[in-house]
This record gives C-alpha cells, structure tokens and sequence, in this order.
C-alpha cells in the first residue's frame, strides 16, 4: 500500500544528518520500491499501530529499531556504509478482516548478523521494537533466511533419517509417552512407569518439562532406574528404546554434567528445555553431535508469546529457529488434542521442520519460500490430550515422521500402562497398514479401530474409555488466509 | 517372546495378501523392495543378510512375491524382513521394513547387568538363541 501522505527519504546529505529528530521513512527505513536481494533475511511483522501513527510510518519504525536506528538523528552513522545496515520496510498489506492490522515486510542485510547464532538474529529483530510506543502490539509472523546464512548452521544433530536408522524403527510414527505424574514420583516408581510403558510397545518414554531435581527425585537417581527400565524393555521386544532424560538444569556445567551421565548410561536420547535459552541449547546440540546423541526440545514457555496472534512470535518463526540451532524433536502441537492448534496453522509448522524445500503456503501461515540447504530435518512431536481413538486423524494431518505422544492416553488406561502402550501401538501399526493398502482412514478410521479392537482388548478398553473425547475450542492463532475448520 | 522389531509387528502375522498390498505401495511410491534374513535378531544387528540386492528394476508385486516365498522356503526358521529403499534427495534410506517371516520358537534375550561403581550399571542385551549355537543353527 502508498500514501501520498508517508514521508519520504530525505537524500540531501546535510538535511539528513543535520541534528533532530526526524520520521523513520524520512531517514531511509521505507522503500517501498525495494526488491531483497537473494542474499537478505527477511521478517514479516504483524503490526497495530497505536490511533492515528501511518501505518507505512510505522513499519518504517520496526526496520528502524530492529537494525540500525535510534529516536534522533547521529552524525556517527556517516562513518559507516550506513544504507547498506539500514533495514527495508519494503512493503505493507492491510491484515484481511483485521481493521487495524498490517503485515509489514522488512529486508535485512546479511552482514548485519553473525554467523551461526540465533540468538543474534533473536538479539535484532524480536530486541527491542515489541516495547515500541507507537506500536499497540506486533508479532513477528515468520522468517526467510537465505541459504548462505542457512549455511551456517550445523541444525539437527541427528536428524529425521538418521535417527529411524539408528532406532531401526522406519514407515510409521514413532510412538511416546510423558511419564506421570509429572512431579513426586521416586526414581523407582518413576522407572516401573518407563518400564511397562516400553514394554508395552512405546518407542519413547520421556520426562516432563519440570522434572529437573527436586526433593522427591534426585536426576541421577531418575538416569539410574530409568536406564534400567529402558534397557530391560529392550530386552523384552527385542527393540531399541529410549527415554527423554531432562539434562534442564540451571547452568550450562550442570546440563553437560547430565549428559554426560546420561551417555555414560548409554541412553539414545536427551531433552532440554526451551527455557534454556537460544544459546544453551545450540551448545547443546554441539555437544549431541559429539556424542551421538539425539536431542529432544520441549516448547516450555512458547504459549506466553505464541499464543496471541497480535502481539509476539508465530510458533513457525520459533520452528525455524530451531531447525537451525540443532534439535532432533520439538513439540509442534496435535490440532486435536487439549493444546491450542488450528490443524492447518499446525500443519504448517511440522513442514518448516520436515521439509527439504518449503513453498509459500498461505492457508498454512507459510509466507516465504524457504530452501533448507539441504540441512537436517526435525521430527515433530505431537503431545497433549491425545488418545488412540484419534489415530486416524493424527496419521491423517501429519503422516508418517512424527512422534505421537500419549501421556494420559497410556498411563491412565483402564487395564495398566502396558495395555495403554499396547493399545497405542496396535491402533498405529493398524491404520499405517490401511492407509498403505489404500484406504480412506480420514474417513474410514473409527471402523479401522474398532476391527483391530475385536482382537486387541487393550484397544477395545481404550476406546471404550476415551473414544468420545474431544477437545473443540475455537483456536486463537489461525490462518488469516482461510476460515478455520473444525477438528470433531 | 515376541520381537516386535518392524513396522508391523503388534498386528497379526500378515497374510500373503496384506504383504503383497503393502510391496503394492511400495511400488506406487517409487520406491525399491529388497529382502533381508537373518538368525541374530539382537536390536542393533542392523545388516541382516541380503537374499539379493534390492530389486530396483522389479516393478512387478508377483513377482516379489515370488522372491519372498523363495526367501521363505530356503530359510523357513529365519527372521525374514521386506525392507523398502527411498532414494530420494533428504530421504535416501529405508522407508518401510516389516517381518514377513519368524522362527517357530523365539527365545529372546538375556539382560545382563555389569555392576560398575557408585550404582552405575553396564548393560548388555544376548540372544539367547545366538549363543546357545553358531549361525545357521540357532532356531
């Protein structure tokens, strides 16, 4: 959009830098017939300007306090390639069906960011314009990096591919589940609860966010008598097990104290929090490649600026932040579980972690076309309010690389955690086995359920239990492109 | 016990007909059915014996048919698997492997615990069944 009314740049030299205060487009932050140049990082913002402030003016002001500017005028930017470091607001859109919200696209140069640090590109563009006055709200929508800096990333340590190889577990969604409850067990108890779960057929058992070393749980205990529990489940089904070892902790010595423990023990797998910070987790995933380890990610803490879709950080940007700091999993959301996800909004987050190459997807909330360079791939992780009686529709919305995790959904079944994990499993491989042979499961599932059920009473307990429930709230973070559908 | 390596192994032993459905969809996906066997089924014995290359130039589900009764009839108390091989670019592995094919006993394994100091254990995981006889004698 233009408006004969936006201030343009000053390009006078003198009348530029003379001292004072002058509008963000006039000192050269809106151009709005800029083109980004391959080599830019661009960020989309969802602003709402506060009554009364351009919106063109406003955009201006983002790209100006994310890169180089301040409220008034300095004559110390002539001692740099100053038009080079300014950031383009290039474009504004009126948000549709929003009055008062804009999408506003912003170009940044490459040289403005170091190599290989989030934090930095964190540090830039989210640092200091969410607090800006003339802004009511903004939300950083989502990223484009160019591969050249995509480049400078290690990503995931293990990856999609590796990861099945090295658990020999291939066509299928990985299956898990958090141990509960999530605070007071002992590690013994707490290890009998990774055990029946593993034998029963899950793949992963996992701690929750919060568990780190509390009163009732010392970590190493819960590494000691989870290990057991793991390697006696293997044992058992003749498969490879893991089971998230939480290394959270609140300094970096201590987190690589607890990895190193957990290699010691031989666990496939460790997890950290995302509370941990950009950085920490990065040396982590340094750390993870060292050793052979897979990295889980739990999202703890995403919702406080996620959620809200005026003001904050799309939980896409964080996906892709991720991706090249270096986790293996990250929680992604269900669509139809008791976490809020909107299945198309949610969709579009596991393909910014799955794809080789993503395209622009509107209706997903993808705005950029996105190449991977070929960088690792990050298996999604489905957890919260998810029961086997959804299996069809999980399948369905996601595929084939996710880890579905049932907490409740296994711990809490009638018949024991063995039969829940058991339940689990046999609904998986048996709507894997119909899809491959043709079947319509989106629509055919329930029936597919409940044949496998005639001879799986763990299932038929299961979906006696939890086949009704659902969890229909309206989503707060949706498409602004396509009416949302609803999830039964 | 029942290893339950493999993509199907908490369903019934498939029938002819369902693995012919599956090498059916691994043909639709472009992808190559190959066909492993062995006797140490321990969980990190990852290179089973190839009965053949994977059949890239195969496109025929009959025929693959064939190729896995033949694996069958040749080694009937193996564990035989069809594994199929994407070769796309990001992919370029292993998409799908199930068990077409168990002994009629199957032994397990035995966990051995190492006590090492403070509380620590070492793990090792042994086949029953590999250790009681050498390859090719064992179920």
């Amino acid at each position: 959009m233009g408006d004969m009314n936006t201030p343009q740049q000053i390009t006078d030299a003198k009348k530029r830098y003379s001292a004072g205060v002058l509008k963000y487009a006039q000192m050269g932050y809106w151009d709005g017939d800029y083109q980004p140049k391959d080599t830019d990082i661009v960020a989309l913002f969802r602003i709402t300007p506060q009554d009364g402030v351009d919106p063109i003016e406003a955009a201006a002001a983002v790209a100006g306090e994310s890169s180089t500017a301040t409220w008034t005028v300095v004559w110390t930017d002539r001692l740099t390639a100053c038009d080079m470091y300014r950031a383009k607001a290039y474009r504004v859109d009126p948000v549709p069906n929003n009055p008062g919200q804009y999408f506003c696209y912003v170009a940044y140069d490459l040289s403005l960011f170091e190599e290989g640090s989030i934090t930095n590109v964190a540090a830039s563009i989210i640092g200091n314009v969410f607090s800006f006055k003339p802004l009511k709200a903004a939300r950083l929508e989502d990223m484009k990096f160019p591969v050249a800096y995509v480049k400078t990333f290690a990503g995931p340590p293990t990856g999609i591919i590796v990861e099945r190889e090295r658990l020999d577990k291939f066509g299928r969604p990985l299956l898990g589940a958090t141990t509960k409850p999530k605070l007071g067990l002992s590690g013994r108890n707490y290890g009998r609860v990774v055990y029946e779960g593993l034998k029963g057929g899950l793949d992963f058992m996992k701690d929750d966010e919060n568990i780190n070393s509390q009163p009732f749980m010392h970590w190493r205990d819960r590494f000691l008598f989870v290990m057991d529990a793991v390697n006696k489940a293997s044992a058992a089904t003749g498969e490879v097990k893991g089971s998230y070892l939480n290394v959270t902790a609140g300094s970096m010595e201590e987190m690589y104290r607890r990895a190193e423990f957990a290699k010691e023990l031989g666990s496939v797998i460790i997890m950290v929090d995302l509370v941990v910070g950009y950085t920490a987790i990065q040396s982590l995933s340094h750390w993870c490649r060292q050793h052979d380890m897979i990295l889980h990610l739990h999202r703890a803490g995403h919702g406080t600026y996620t959620r809200q879709k005026t003001h904050g950080v799309s939980f896409r940007v964080i996906a892709k932040w991720m991706r090249l700091t270096g986790v293996d999993h990250i929680h992604a959301g269900t669509a139809v579980g008791k976490l809020e996800g909107d299945p198309l909004t949610v969709q579009g987050y596991y393909n910014v972690c799955r794809d080789t190459h993503t395209k622009v997807d509107l209706p997903r909330g993808i705005y950029f076309d996105q190449d991977w360079g070929a960088l690792k791939k990050v298996l999604p992780v489905a957890s919260g309010g998810i029961h086997a009686g959804q299996m069809h529709q999980l399948i369905d919305l996601f595929g084939d690389d996710v880890v579905l995790q049932f907490g409740g959904g296994t711990i809490g079944h009638p018949q024991g955690i063995q039969a829940g994990a058991t339940a689990n499993r046999v609904a998986l491989e048996a709507m894997v086995l119909a899809r491959n042979e043709g079947r319509d499961i989106a629509n055919e599932g329930p029936q597919i359920l409940r044949d496998a059920a005639k001879w799986c009473s763990p299932l038929a307990a299961a979906l006696d239990t939890w086949g009704e429930i659902s969890f229909n709230y309206t989503p707060t973070d949706t498409s602004d492109f396509v009416p949302t559908p609803s999830v039964a | 016990m029942r290893i339950t390596q493999g993509t199907f192994s908490f369903l019934p032993d498939l029938t002819d007909a369902q693995i012919r459905a599956q090498i059916e969809y691994c043909l639709s996906q472009d992808w190559a059915v190959g066909i492993e066997y062995t006797d140490d089924p321990h969980p990190r014995n990852t290179f089973w014996e190839m009965y053949g290359n994977p059949m890239f130039d195969l496109r025929d589900p009959a025929a693959i048919m064939l190729e896995v009764k033949a694996c069958r009839d040749t080694f009937p108390q193996r564990y035989i698997r069809v594994t199929a091989f994407d070769s796309t670019h990001g992919t370029e592995s292993v998409v799908l492997s199930f068990i077409v094919n168990r002994p009629d006993a199957e032994p397990g394994f035995r966990l051995i615990r190492t006590e090492e100091p403070g509380r620590t254990l070492r793990y090792s995981i042994e086949s029953y069944a590999v250790q009681a006889s050498p390859e090719g004698a064992r179920y």
